[in-house]
């Protein structure tokens, strides 16, 4: 629909990339019993979620709320009878809720289209109603952009029988009123909701507004018994009405990941779409998808477009967003068998997602496969059901509670008004998947690549010269001795270290494989990357061969399909393809080459007749089509691969029959992961890499390749690049192969207009490049090269991608740079640096801001006047490298030297010994000014927050965004593990996401908890680059972070899979500026400070940096190098030769680094800084900051691949709002003093902190009470260090619910003791604090069986004590590292990554309990013997309990449980104790294990614990 | 790759050379091979650097740091490394058409920039490579390659030293018809006669140029240009013409005395020595010959040392060698870090044998010859000062005499071995081509084009005296820019 107030596409910015998240509530009288009261709970709710929704830069405009409720028949009766519309009884009409235009023409003109519209499909117009509004509590965005509200009524005519009947036809209406007007480009029309069952009231309000706002609403003849809400939280400030959720049919708390591909895939499937519900209306109603909307109002278009052709709502959903089924052995046949029918109709809509769908007559809700969003409901004994994000959102007592649950990852909930009950997942699915025989279907239909008929394999080809073939695809030594090899060997992808220095394909000058000018996008805070190795039971890598069948009907025929286990062929299996014979399926090869002689000319004509070829085979019934560059010679070039696939993609798309074939590629091209993810991105089924594999056997004979045989080796490399396309996929969160076929999950860098919208359609490319011809020379180049005559020599080029190699590729980081830098550095020479940074000035091209020339208006003046190196120098940080990936020598040597410069040095993710905080005597500090918050939350105390000056949260790393690290026992050094809180020897895993952040409102909630841990310091949050970024950084701004880092992908790393460190992710240049330009739109900009990094240089990159909208930088192997790394690469192998990467003492001793060096570095920049700012006739550094006006494009070498850029989104130069600065000029409204904690705590407990007295409190509390104990801990954290004050030195006794991250980061000496439940986040960083959760006395419920805390309590807690009085949500003691818990249940990934502390469950786990566990140990009541199958045993043991010691000590933390909470169950389990002790299983990591036994057993011989520990690492990690 | 921890585990262990007073009495190589398994370990040691300077062939202050020829080191270290000599020649063979050479003579600036060297001896480059392209031969491996086919053009290289070879070697590779012009009696230049034999055994050579006459290389020796055959006739008969005549004018001491007899060049009295060597096993009188006679050795360099070792094997009475310059340190100062060329006292195997025969190092360091005395015509002794280096106001070091320092050196037979000063111009002016103000061939390094039209220049013609890696780098560089020329487009490297 046309957009209300969103600008234009301008610059970088692009609206398309506008996120949303918000909080999300529903109400239902269970027996369908319609009252006003269930409205006016439902408004409530919305309020006591404000908190999750936002407003924007103008505070009394929020971002969007509303509310849907069924038709208030006797309202709307009284209501229409005042205008003289006399209504038809209860559903036998529809209400239209209308956005229309101010302007009363306009407006006019829409309502006599809409009229029209009802006329021409047989309905009778009854009327128009304006709403009586209450505008003047809106903000003054909201009021601008109104729109005209009314209501119409249309009468439906008696040959429409039943409900749906009218539902369709009152679709068929809006559809094409919403046609035409689009036709008409008519602006500010919008369609809410026509329905005859429900309707919605929303717009750009405020939570508390709606009711006010809508006068309606508080009408006491208002009722429903079905209300669900809203509240939004958009990355952005721009109005925008129809935004606001309620969707028609859904409200959506989440993001769908892989809605290009998902937009594709339907309009693909168009043609053979046939519906008898449609009849012949179907044509009216296309298109299906409205692609101006969000990524819900998609989801909600698609699912009402399904749901009116015949399906019940709950069957489509389970269609759009299966449970994961492929992996769980343990699901019932008849469901597993509903949900692979149905992945032969159409792939998910993958991604985190809360979803609540109501027809007006049953109330759905469900939950994404991985249960990334929270979802947590009450069941009333007076027959209501109320669903949140939230629990606390309303007043209830706890004696009207039947029941307390969660909505659990892919399971649904279903209330039936009708019926009058709650119908459970289990009888649900059970109902809809025994609808149809699928099973029977699958079983005479589906088949195998094993098993299927084909024709004899005479002979299987063969490469006849592998080197030349080699050669002529662009391998190079590198390719197979560090990409290859390794994945054939062990079947894992290959890590490297330090980041990618090379130039960016379209600058290189050697040909590249056009691969690699697609670039990886990921998920960072709007949604998580997930864990697809520890979380493995939600992937789903398989895939369908053969044509797909009408979506709108489930048949027999549409099972006819060929399963493949992995996308990865092997020469067998598509020799099997090419000749198959079995009915239904018929494969036809279409040879993709071109002529090498026109220096790629003759591409485009070769595309043309591929397409030909492809269309002649679709007509003679072939339904798999296999792409193939096998047979190359001196004449024919092979097209590639991916513009051969993803073209022919489109183009079937774009002709409607792409749903009739699959297509295969069968090339000499792919060989690493990257290239795999890329032609399934863009469409391809499957892959079958001849030439791959012809090298692997080629190592073999050659001997390179040892202790594998061919098979193994095939295997092997199969299962590495299958694994490498889900770990692709998992970074932008999305779980199965299905759906990222085909979702485009790239940014295209270098590639010019004309390529993306002809052959991948859709793919943001922002600065231009080449076109086809350009994409054919290149290959050309390489393919002449390899078939000349003359050629002997078939020794493989270096490459020198991911190591420097002379001949190979261009680095940044190259011999000469790396000595001029160092001697520079060493010698304190200004002349030797300017010889350095001079050897970047040349025609060697590398990235984009070498592409810039800066310009000025003014004259140049003496660099007297310039401003200070001291002042410039304090914009300067160190990049953030942890305690752990370098040595302590390095670390300290850089945090030395910042603090000297006044400048910042960064902890990193691996926290920090405490007795750096405390100054050296000759004045030097140790201590790092920016704490980094990472997703391990490694060493992450109160007490470590509240030294800093800044505080980190690392949402990517450019490196490998979307990616978790692992830190590998053999590193985690004694000394590593003390600064980590972790067990020596013991592995460290930082998980993809950080699991208090699945959305924006989540980031916002970390942010204030950050605050609240240290309201002094600034709260910084480092993003990476990627197309969209900006929008994201707009969230971020809105969410209150004072600092926005946007680091380039090509920052450094200690350990990096070596396809990610190239692939993904996109330079700081285009990601700053995109930022820069969004915050000005939103007039945002002046309450952050904007920050970038990534290979910064030299003085003329920051400066570029500085125009482009930066006014802090952060430098990282630079100043590594100063203090003498040498690029070795080795920092994952712990060889660091020169002990700045590593932790091997020995090497350590190398370590010949300064601080002096680092200050030399620091002021050269700055200098060099001063010397161009006076050539520009600048004094101050705020003045250039944001102005991208004075660069311009330089002066381009006469390079064929350069010479289509267009740069100038770069320079976009958005005008500047009012009294606005295009740098930070004010600060942001954190709200602290708002808090719980400030308003209620500090004073109540000032004394007892000053004095340590005991003191102890009563005291109520309410969800929106978040973070209560953080801001008191902090202070105690200044006063008493790590130590803290006495145990229960601080009790407070509280009832209510609790908000969000209740406890977080409390140190030793406060106790929270509360009576009734809490929300997620509980007792996240604990730090040495007492909580316990007692289920209210007044309950009726069994507190075992009820949830009554959220999800991801304790994440990250390093210490302190839990007692949890009932069930857990999701995600229990996460990278837990100290904390001693008991708890009666807990939800799915239960102590995930946990890494030390004890757990005791009482009850009831979830899936995937111990996945990634590496420490601690876990203790589990397993009172019916079936615990072992929710465990994830990869990591872990499980045993008994040893009878003395252990045993005594869980029965004490039992009993502290009974004596704390009263807890039932606990005093049961005490009173049988030797029962009890029978059924306990104990839950430990094996490693963990050997490691402290051994520690042990020397402590208990008589060692001291250091020596112990060094010992036992020793021995088993050393 | 290799063995990443191998640096660690393993020490550095150079190819032993056998015992100087055995090796004196001969004139073949002094080194003895290193068994298979130490080279392994030793190729163990090498890091796989992600920026390897081993291979950078940089220049700084105008000395080399890493291999000239970008040799591909870490991946033939770990070819090595895992047993695959095969697959290791091939890679040291895609760089470096005469590994053979380097791995005898070259100063392994390689070595000087392994980074290895910052904290531990570095590897032994050097060594590494002569055990793969030696085992290459054993092996068999190195066999004639005979291109497919011809293209009909024809090249003239004049001069048969480092440049020259690989130059015609490349440019036959890709099937053009090369012919080589030397004006000396044998092929190789500097490689033939410059170097004695126990450093590079002739055979070696020989057996390199066996190999490329079978490839189908025509050696034209006897036959120098401007004399023998003209300019012209070169231009008539060939479609392109790269010089490769190196820089061959020997510097002089232009001091009173310099005419008596019995003080030669160095480049005179090696060749004479090779040549007699290869013509009759030394039993002609055509050379210099220092037997029971005291000789000085003007110039502490590569060649200094090689006169010095070739009179010892010629059974001197004495031998000493003068260096203007003061000795280097024994490690590496602040001035000169890695990966720059290591500026370091290095006794090579000229000055062992001395201190092994004599008892004394024959350097002498700060001193400089004033004149020279004789009697009947014929050298006696030399007349010298000690000097002391100082700054001048711009940072330059500039020599000054010490006064009272002099002393008088009895010497029968004198060597200047102060290197070389340029190309010889006749040849250049037959041919026409402009010099730059060092009198060089004024061509740009990487195109090699002179300022006539076909006619390219390659090795010391060019770049002035230089070492052997640079001559072999630029003949190839050479070789690729005139296929270019000739042919639109090259595969070469």
């Amino acid at each position: 629909m046309q957009q209300y107030g969103y600008p234009e596409k301008q610059g970088l910015y692009d609206p398309q990339f506008e996120h949303d998240a918000c909080g999300i509530g529903a109400i239902v009288s269970i027996d369908g019993r319609k009252s006003h009261k269930v409205v006016m709970r439902a408004l409530e709710i919305l309020i006591n979620l404000e908190h999750r929704g936002a407003s924007g830069s103008d505070a009394k405009s929020g971002d969007g709320a509303g509310i849907l409720v069924q038709i208030p028949h006797l309202f709307f009766r009284k209501a229409c009878s005042q205008l003289g519309i006399e209504l038809p009884e209860q559903g036998r009409y529809g209400v239209g809720m209308f956005f229309l235009p101010q302007d009363t023409e306009k407006r006019q003109h829409c309502q006599y289209i809409f009229e029209q519209a009802v006329a021409r499909e047989g309905q009778e117009f009854l009327g128009w109603r304006k709403l009586p509004l209450e505008d003047t509590c809106l903000g003054v965005t909201a009021g601008k952009s109104m729109p005209y509200i009314m209501q119409a009524f249309v009468r439906c005519s008696t040959d429409l029988e039943t409900e749906l009947d009218v539902e369709r036809k009152l679709y068929v209406i809006r559809k094409q009123t919403e046609n035409t007007l689009e036709r008409e480009k008519m602006q500010g029309f919008y369609i809410p909701s026509l329905s005859s069952r429900t309707i919605v009231y929303k717009g750009m309000l405020l939570a508390e507004q709606v009711r006010t706002f809508y006068k309606d609403l508080s009408h006491p003849s208002f009722k429903s018994a079905i209300a669900v809400v809203h509240s939004r939280y958009s990355t952005n400030t721009f109005p925008s009405w129809e935004r606001a959720h309620p969707n028609r049919y859904i409200i959506h708390n989440g993001e769908i990941n892989t809605l290009r591909g998902n937009v594709n895939w339907i309009n693909a499937r168009k043609s053979m779409l046939e519906s008898d519900a449609f009849g012949n209306d179907l044509s009216k109603v296309y298109p299906i998808v409205n692609e101006d909307g969000s990524d819900s109002s998609m989801f909600d278009n698609c699912m009402e477009f399904m749901h009116l052709s015949g399906r019940s709502l709950a069957h489509v959903a389970m269609m759009m967003i299966p449970e994961p089924w492929s992996k769980n052995k343990t699901m019932d046949k008849a469901k597993r068998d509903f949900y692979e029918f149905n992945s032969c109709l159409m792939e998910p809509w993958d991604g985190p997602a809360s979803i609540v769908f109501t027809d007006g007559t049953t109330l759905g809700a469900v939950l994404d496969r991985n249960g990334l969003r929270p979802s947590r409901y009450y069941v009333l004994k007076e027959n209501i059901l109320i669903l949140a994000s939230e629990v606390g959102v309303l007043d209830i007592e706890e004696d009207e509670i039947l029941y307390k649950e969660r909505l659990r990852p892919g399971k649904m909930l279903l209330v039936d008004t009708k019926e009058g009950r709650i119908i459970g997942d289990e009888e649900l699915k059970q109902t809809i998947s025994t609808a149809k025989p699928y099973g029977k279907w699958l079983k005479e239909n589906m088949e195998s690549i094993h098993t299927i008929e084909h024709s004899e394999i005479k002979e299987m080809p063969k490469v006849v010269n592998v080197a030349k073939h080699q050669y002529a695809f662009g391998y190079t030594y590198e390719d197979l001795n560090l990409l290859i090899k390794p994945m054939a060997e062990t079947g894992k992808e290959s890590v490297g270290a330090m980041g990618n220095d090379v130039p960016l394909a379209v600058l290189s000058e050697r040909p590249q494989p056009l691969y690699s000018y697609f670039k990886q996008l990921f998920a960072q805070v709007t949604n998580p990357p997930i864990d697809a190795i520890r979380e493995e039971i939600v992937t789903g890598t398989e895939m369908y061969l053969g044509a797909q069948q009408n979506l709108l009907n489930s048949e027999e025929m549409s099972a006819r399909q060929i399963k493949i286990e992995s996308p990865i062929l092997t020469n067998q299996e598509t020799e099997i393809l090419k000749n198959v014979t079995e009915d239904g399926f018929k494969s036809k090869v279409i040879p993709i080459f071109f002529s090498p002689d026109d220096d790629g000319e003759s591409l485009e004509e070769a595309m043309i007749r591929v397409f030909e070829e492809a269309d002649k085979a679709i007509e003679e019934d072939a339904n798999i089509l296999i792409l193939s560059d096998r047979g190359i010679n001196s004449s024919k070039a092979p097209i590639p691969a991916l513009l051969a696939s993803s073209g022919l993609h489109h183009y079937l798309i774009k002709n409607g029959k792409r749903t009739r074939v699959s297509i295969v590629v069968e090339s000499g091209e792919p060989r690493e992961v990257h290239h795999f993810a890329v032609l399934i991105g863009y469409g391809a089924s499957a892959i079958n890499p001849y030439l791959a594999f012809e090298s692997i056997e080629k190592m073999i004979n050659d001997g390179l390749i040892r202790e594998t045989d061919y098979k193994q080796a095939e295997y092997n490399f199969i299962k590495s690049v299958t694994n490498g396309i889900v770990k692709v996929m998992s970074k932008m969160g999305i779980s199965t192969l299905l759906s990222y076929q085909g979702a485009q999950i790239f940014e295209a860098l270098g590639i010019g207009e004309e390529v993306i919208k002809t052959y991948f359609t859709g793919t943001p490319s922002r600065i231009g490049g080449l076109k086809l011809r350009d994409i054919g020379r290149e290959t050309v180049i390489r393919h002449k090269s390899a078939f000349d005559l003359m050629r002997k020599n078939y020794a493989l080029e270096s490459g020198g991608d991911y190591k420097y190699k002379s001949n190979g590729e261009y680095h940044l980081y190259n011999p000469m740079t790396i000595h001029k830098l160092q001697q520079a550095c060493r010698t304190g020479k200004y002349s030797i640096f300017k010889e350095y940074s001079g050897l970047f000035n040349t025609t060697h091209k590398a990235t984009i801001r070498s592409l810039l020339e800066i310009t000025s208006p003014n004259t140049a003046i003496p660099i007297e006047e310039v401003e200070p190196i001291e002042d410039i120098i304090r914009r300067f940080k160190t990049g953030a490298m942890s305690y752990g990936s370098i040595s302590q020598e390095a670390h300290e040597t850089l945090a030395i030297a910042m603090n000297r410069l006044n400048g910042k040095s960064n902890s990193g993710e691996g926290g920090e010994i405490t007795d750096r905080f405390i100054p050296d005597p000759n004045g030097d500090s140790r201590n790092s000014a920016i704490k980094q918050v990472a997703s391990g939350r490694f060493g992450v105390t109160s007490y470590y927050l509240v030294n800093s000056r800044e505080i980190q949260i690392k949402m990517a790393q450019g490196a490998k965004p979307g990616e978790g690290g692992q830190l590998p026992g053999r590193k985690v050094y004694p000394w590593i593990a003390k600064a980590r809180l972790s067990t020596p020897g013991v592995g460290l895993i930082s998980p993809p996401p950080h699991h208090d952040i699945y959305s924006i409102e989540d980031l916002a909630q970390l942010i204030h908890d950050l605050k609240m841990a240290n309201s002094e310091a600034d709260i910084n949050v480092k993003l990476v680059s990627e197309v969209g970024v900006g929008t994201i950084a707009a969230g971020v701004a809105k969410g209150k972070a004072d600092v926005i880092l946007v680091s380039g992908y090509d920052g450094g790393t200690g350990a990096a899979p070596r396809t990610s460190m190239k692939h993904a992710g996109l330079p700081w240049e285009l990601g700053l500026a995109e930022t820069n330009q969004t915050l000005v739109l939103n007039n945002l900009r002046d309450r952050v400070k904007l920050e970038t990094d990534g290979k910064l240089m030299t003085g003329r990159d920051v400066i570029i940096a500085a125009l482009l909208g930066a006014e802090e930088y952060g430098f990282a192997t630079a100043p590594l190098v100063a203090i003498g790394c040498v690029m070795m690469r080795v920092c994952n192998l712990d060889t660091c030769p020169v002990g700045v990467a590593t932790q091997n003492p020995e090497l350590r001793k190398n370590f010949k680094g300064k601080p002096e060096y680092v200050v030399n570095f620091m002021r050269f920049i700055a200098e060099e800084m001063r010397e161009i700012m006076a050539s520009m006739g600048f004094r101050k550094l705020d003045e250039l900051i944001g102005r991208a006006d004075l660069l311009k494009t330089g002066k381009l070498p006469d390079n064929f691949k350069y010479q289509n850029l267009k740069l100038d989104g770069l320079f976009h130069l958005p005008s500047l709002p009012e009294g606005s600065t295009r740098y930070r000029s004010k600060r942001q409204v954190h709200g602290v003093e708002k808090s719980f904690d400030y308003r209620i705590l500090d004073h109540l407990l000032h004394d007892a902190i000053a004095s340590g007295r005991k003191t102890t409190a009563v005291l109520p509390i309410k969800n929106i009470d978040r973070d209560v104990g953080t801001y008191v801990g902090s202070k105690i954290s200044r006063i008493y260090a790590d130590k803290g004050l006495s145990e229960d030195t601080v009790v407070l006794n509280m009832k209510g619910s609790a908000g969000q991250s209740f406890g977080a980061f409390m140190p030793k000496g406060i106790t929270l003791n509360l009576e009734g439940d809490c929300n997620d986040y509980l007792g996240k960083g604990l730090s040495g604090g007492k909580i316990i959760i007692r289920c209210p006395e007044e309950a009726d419920y069994v507190p075992e069986e009820n949830i009554i805390i959220g999800n991801v309590a304790f994440y990250g807690a390093t210490g302190g004590e839990a007692y949890v009085n009932g069930v857990a949500g999701e995600r229990f003691c996460v990278r837990n590292s100290g904390v001693h818990a008991v708890v009666e249940g807990v939800g799915d990934h239960g102590c995930e990554y946990m890494t030390g502390g004890r757990v005791v469950v009482l009850g009831k786990v979830g899936r995937n309990f111990a996945a990634g566990m590496s420490g601690g140990i876990a203790y589990v009541y397993d009172s019916d013997g079936t615990f072992e199958k929710f465990v994830n045993k990869e990591m872990v043991l499980l045993e008994r309990l040893n009878k003395n010691i252990e045993a005594d000590m869980v029965r004490s933390m039992i009993k502290k449980h009974y004596q704390y909470t009263d807890s039932d169950l606990a005093e049961r389990l005490l009173d049988k104790w030797n029962e009890t002790l029978e059924k306990f299983v104990k839950v430990i990591p094996v490693d963990y294990k050997n490691i402290i036994t051994e520690i042990e057993s020397a402590v208990e011989s008589g060692r001291d614990l250091e020596t112990a520990q060094l010992a036992a690492f020793r021995k088993y990690a050393g | 790759m290799g063995k990443p921890t191998g640096f660690m585990e393993y020490k550095r262990e150079e190819l032993p050379y056998r015992d100087p007073l055995e090796r004196i009495k001969d004139w073949n190589e002094f080194s003895v091979p290193l068994p298979e398994c130490a080279r392994m370990e030793q190729a163990a040691r090498c890091m796989d650097c992600g920026t390897p300077f081993c291979q950078s062939g940089m220049v700084i202050e105008g000395l080399p740091s890493g291999c000239p020829l970008n040799n591909l080191i870490p991946e033939w270290n770990h070819l090595i490394y895992n047993d695959m000599w095969e697959d290791a020649l091939e890679r040291l063979l895609k760089t470096n058409n005469f590994p053979e050479f380097t791995a005898r003579v070259c100063p392994a600036p390689c070595e000087g920039a392994c980074t290895l060297g910052v904290i531990d001896p570095q590897i032994t480059i050097r060594n590494n490579e002569m055990a793969v392209i030696e085992r290459g031969f054993e092996e068999g491996w190195i066999k004639p390659y005979i291109p497919v086919k011809r293209t009909g053009k024809k090249i003239a290289v004049i001069g048969s030293g480092p440049a020259g070879l690989a130059c015609a070697d490349q440019l036959n590779k890709v099937g053009h018809s090369v012919t080589v012009f030397e004006r000396s009696d044998r092929v190789g230049g500097l490689l033939m006669y410059g170097i004695p034999n126990m450093k590079l055994e002739k055979g070696v050579v020989e057996r390199r140029l066996e190999l490329m006459e079978k490839e189908g290389i025509v050696f034209r020796t006897g036959v120098e240009v401007g004399k023998d055959v003209m300019a012209d006739e070169i231009n008539e008969q060939f479609d392109a013409t790269v010089l490769c005549c190196g820089s061959t004018i020997p510097r002089d001491l232009k001091v009173e005395g310099r005419d008596l007899d019995g003080i030669y060049f160095a480049v005179d009295y090696l060749t004479g020595n090779t040549k007699s060597l290869l013509d009759s096993n030394l039993s002609d009188d055509n050379h210099v010959l220092a037997k029971d006679k005291d000789v000085i050795v003007i110039g502490g360099g590569d060649t200094g040392n090689d006169c010095v070792a070739t009179a010892i094997r010629q059974g001197c009475r004495s031998v000493r060698q003068f260096e203007i310059m003061p000795e280097a340190a024994a490690e590496r100062t602040s001035e000169n870090p890695w990966p720059q060329f290591p500026k370091i006292k290095k006794t090579d195997y000229g000055q062992k044998e001395c201190i092994a025969l004599f008892g004394n190092d024959p350097r002498q360091y700060c001193i400089s010859t004033k004149s020279f005395s004789g009697t009947n015509g014929k050298v006696t002794s030399l007349n010298t000062i000690q000097i002391e280096w100082g700054k001048d106001n711009e940072g330059r070091f500039f020599p000054r005499e010490i006064e009272g320092s002099e002393e008088s050196y009895k010497a029968d037979i004198v060597l200047l071995a102060m290197g070389f000063i340029g190309p010889e111009k006749d040849i250049l002016n037959d041919f026409g081509i402009e010099t730059d103000a060092r009198g060089n061939v004024k061509a740009e390094y990487g195109i090699h084009t002179t300022n006539i039209d076909g006619i390219f220049a390659a090795g010391d013609i060019r770049r002035g005296q230089s070492l052997v890696v640079w001559a072999i780098k630029e003949g190839r560089e050479a070789a690729r820019e005139c296929d270019k020329y000739l042919m639109g487009s090259s595969i070469l490297p």
